[in-house]
């Protein structure tokens, strides 16, 4: 604390000099008098950027404007969302599927928008799952997750999910190296050095579809694949993974992961592996793996089981893989927008090392190497350095660019966002965060064209900034204006937790991408839709009752249901036959041990209730949907198993019907 | 919690000094909502005709035969039986909307098929159909039908209203 009113002591007299002074250009303040102005978007104004956000520990995807900061959607991906029935419905279930069954949480790090030619194209997002290793499609004209493929041979995939300039493929590295599926598992955790393999999926991505399938997966030496960046224009083909724990240890990683005092960025030649695979050289494993994908017509989702995976080892297949020697544990890994240049930042060391690819080329053609480790060249370290970055601050954890010539790397220890110049490797600016800062944003900042206008740091400790919550405080993030020569913090913005790393695209390319506002009602294709109220039913089939029911403004058909016995499974197929924009309709039952529905116009989602008692249930909209809303509700009566109450539904009749109506 | 209240205290204070901070525009907006989700061209009250409504049908574009075309109104009740019939009744008795009984009668063929694909801003000119939602309290919904969809319904209501 004590340090903490010194620093605002001196925020504060900064600030008032700067007031007093009145001049707009000075120099190394946080927070200016006009800070206010450049992130406040009005009342009913459009945000200039979406900022696709990781929710970490959420399992989720958040999507904020900037510069307001505002919270738009948290997208459910990995984790379950009773508030938009992801994986309650029983037509999402099948999305949280793995090889270990039903998963209902997960840990979403990274993200990464698609690409053509280098630039962000606006069709999906990317997330990876840490925990149970996983990659998830987000389609951005529904927001919606389209697609997870779990990835077999891996464990905490955090080396993902990061992609090439077209998005041909999103790799995926895994961060605790394993004994491979294949192989066998029962070994002693000390064998680490024999038994356990490090695996990177190459998963490619259909052009038009977007439908994901694991191309072929490289075997590497057991190590920690940490994170990844593509090569950009010259160096498209190449991609380059940090790796830590070199040293191979297998307990108080803390200790013994950071003997060495260099590990590696290994350099992969993807074209190359490409061409082994098409020769034949992959090594077919049988392997177990879900794969989720979303039918939009039948607004389902199916999970296939899948048994087998290429594996190119890179040790025998010399030429894919070489180490570039990186000082101390390198966390970011990151190129570029050109692609010559690649900066490795080793958490804990005190220069941050900018390689060439250029200067890589060569000492690869010429063999400039130290040995090998575990089979694969190691290039001298000078023999890439394009140079170092001396004393730039504590902790380099991320770099991005703003495609002038600078680098903006984050510094966790020192919690300060340190700007620099590429080409004279000196450092021309530094910002406090508030505090210790993770990730960093810049739109478009891993591109070929970003977008220098603003930057976001991601923080990991909130601390004093906010009102206390508890023990748990707010996550946060904060913007910085990047326009100028000097970097200008303009906004303190809380998010969900725990955000990593993030990217953003410009509004205009995301909102005019075709966005769905609806679901055509005419092109619903799902098994049990009721197209109209004519449709809607309810028909028993052995101890399963399935209703197929219609959601309108202000009402559902049927909305009295009798002949439910206790023993009986109930499955509401809930159709919302609006068609307008932003008219969801939700749907609830009492005692369901389960989640609540939104149905988007046009959709049909079930939920499915199993009574645990006699009695008359209500059921009723959860979205606020209309004037009469409070009026959308029902009833249904359940009576003891056996019971003679024959099975009848209506809507409108005031008297309960004696037979089956409609 | 004192520091806070110094720092805000100085940072408010700063905001009172700033040159000109307040007068400032900011270039931080994109297009606004409203300029970019008018489907329709927008006219002002006045010049609204409530024989016609407001939207795309007008003599020029529907034609209307003496006789029924069946064909279109049974595909008129498919896509009603769809998008229509859960809030309106074939009688005159009101569900959430009006009953259809006799609109064929009271409305123009192009009021009809102006208001049903383009309800919104009709509902925000017309007299009469503010009266009506005094009445049901549910603005009608946009159901995304198709122009011929529109008229099949047309024909459908012509139908339900005894044209042979």
């Amino acid at each position: 604390m004590k340090s903490n009113k010194i620093l605002f002591l001196v925020i504060t007299v900064v600030i008032t000099i700067f007031m007093m002074s009145c001049r707009p250009k000075n120099a190394g303040t946080s927070v200016k008098g006009d800070s206010s102005v450049k992130s406040f978007v009005a009342p009913g104004q459009y945000d200039e950027y979406y900022n696709f956000v990781s929710g970490g520990f959420s399992g989720q995807m958040s999507v904020y404007g900037l510069p307001s900061g505002r919270l738009f959607r948290v997208i459910p991906v990995f984790s379950v969302d009773p508030e938009k029935g992801w994986g309650y419905s029983e037509e999402t279930k099948p999305m949280l599927n793995t090889s270990h069954g039903f998963v209902p949480w997960d840990d979403l790090h990274h993200v990464e928008l698609s690409q053509t030619s280098g630039e962000i194209n606006g069709k999906w997002v990317f997330g990876n799952a840490n925990n149970t290793p996983r990659l998830a499609r987000i389609d951005l004209k529904t927001f919606k997750t389209a697609e997870i493929i779990e990835l077999p041979n891996s464990a905490g995939n955090h080396s993902s999910p990061f992609g090439t300039e077209n998005s041909e493929y999103i790799v995926a590295g895994t961060r605790f190296s394993v004994p491979p599926d294949y192989a066998e598992g029962d070994v002693p955790i000390d064998s680490y050095k024999k038994n356990f393999k490090g695996h990177i999926s190459f998963v490619s991505v259909d052009k038009e579809s977007g439908k994901m399938d694991i191309a072929f997966q490289l075997k590497t030496p057991g190590v920690n694949f940490d994170l990844a960046r593509c090569g950009r224009d010259k160096s498209h083909g190449w991609f380059f993974f940090s790796c830590y724990n070199t040293e191979q240890a297998n307990t108080l990683l803390e200790v013994n992961a950071s003997q060495k005092d260099k590990d590696f960025i290994m350099a992969v030649n993807w074209k190359k592996a490409e061409e082994y695979l098409k020769a034949g050289k992959g090594v077919k494993q049988k392997v177990k793996y879900a794969h989720n994908v979303w039918d939009e017509h039948s607004h389902t989702a199916t999970s296939t089981i899948k048994n087998e995976v290429t594996v190119l080892d890179v040790a025998a297949l010399k030429d894919i893989c070489y180490m570039i020697p990186c000082p101390k544990s390198p966390h970011g890994c990151d190129v570029d927008p050109t692609g010559e240049y690649i900066v490795g930042s080793g958490k804990l060391a005190a220069v941050i090392p900018v390689f060439s690819f250029d200067k890589l080329q060569k000492a690869i053609a010429a063999k400039a190497f130290d040995g090998e480790y575990e089979g694969i060249p190691v290039v001298k370290y000078e023999e890439a350095l394009y140079g170092e970055v001396k004393k730039p601050g504590l902790g380099p954890l991320h770099t991005e660019f703003d495609g002038k010539g600078f680098a903006y790397t984050s510094f966790f220890v020192s919690s300060e966002v340190v700007k620099w110049n590429i080409k004279d490797l000196t450092v021309v600016d530094r910002v406090p965060t508030f505090y210790s800062v993770g990730h960093l944003c810049i739109p478009g900042g891993n591109t070929r064209k970003p977008s220098p206008k603003y930057l976001i740091a991601y923080n990991k400790i909130t601390k004093d900034r906010y009102l206390p919550t508890g023990p748990e405080l707010t996550q946060s993030a904060q913007l910085f204006d990047i326009s100028g020569e000097k970097m200008q913090m303009i906004l303190d913005f809380p998010t969900i937790g725990e955000p990593h790393y993030a990217q953003a695209a410009p509004a205009d390319l995301i909102r005019n991408n075709g966005q769905l506002k609806i679901y055509p009602i005419g092109e619903n294709k799902h098994p049990r839709v009721a197209k109209g109220e004519a449709e809607s039913k309810v028909v028993r089939e052995g101890n399963q009752v399935h209703v197929y029911m219609t959601a309108v403004r202000s009402h559902f058909a049927p909305d009295n249901i009798e002949g439910v016995r206790m023993g009986d499974e109930v499955y509401f197929h809930v159709t919302n036959l609006e068609q307008d924009w932003d008219v969801p309709h939700g749907f609830g039952v009492k005692g369901a041990n389960n989640g609540e529905l939104l149905i988007m116009p046009g959709e049909t989602t079930t939920l499915k209730w199993v009574p645990d008692r006699v009695g008359i249930f209500p059921m009723y909209c959860t979205d606020f949907c209309s004037a009469l809303h409070q009026e959308m509700h029902g009833y249904v009566r359940v009576s003891p198993a056996g019971s003679k109450t024959p099975l009848t539904f209506h809507v409108g009749k005031q008297a309960p019907a004696e037979k089956p109506v409609q | 919690m004192r520091n806070f209240k110094i720092f805000l205290a100085f940072i408010a204070f700063g905001l009172f000094m700033a040159c000109g901070g307040g007068n400032q525009k900011t270039e931080t907006t994109s297009e606004s909502p409203s300029a970019s989700s008018t489907e329709t061209p927008a006219t002002d009250a006045t010049s609204y005709d409530p024989k016609r409504g407001e939207g795309k049908f007008d003599e020029t574009n529907v034609k209307i035969d003496a006789t029924l075309n069946t064909a279109m109104a049974d595909a008129g009740e498919k896509a009603a039986g769809v998008k229509c019939t859960s809030c309106h009744k074939m009688s005159e008795e009101r569900l959430v909307g009006p009953g259809w009984k006799g609109v064929t009668q009271r409305k123009s063929p192009f009021w009809i098929m102006n208001f049903i694909t383009n309800p919104d801003p009709m509902i925000d000119k017309d007299p009469e159909l503010q009266a009506q939602l005094e009445l049901c309290l549910v603005r009608m919904p946009n159901q995304s039908l198709a122009d011929e969809e529109a008229r099949n319904i047309l024909e459908f209501m012509r139908k339900n209203d005894g044209v042979k």
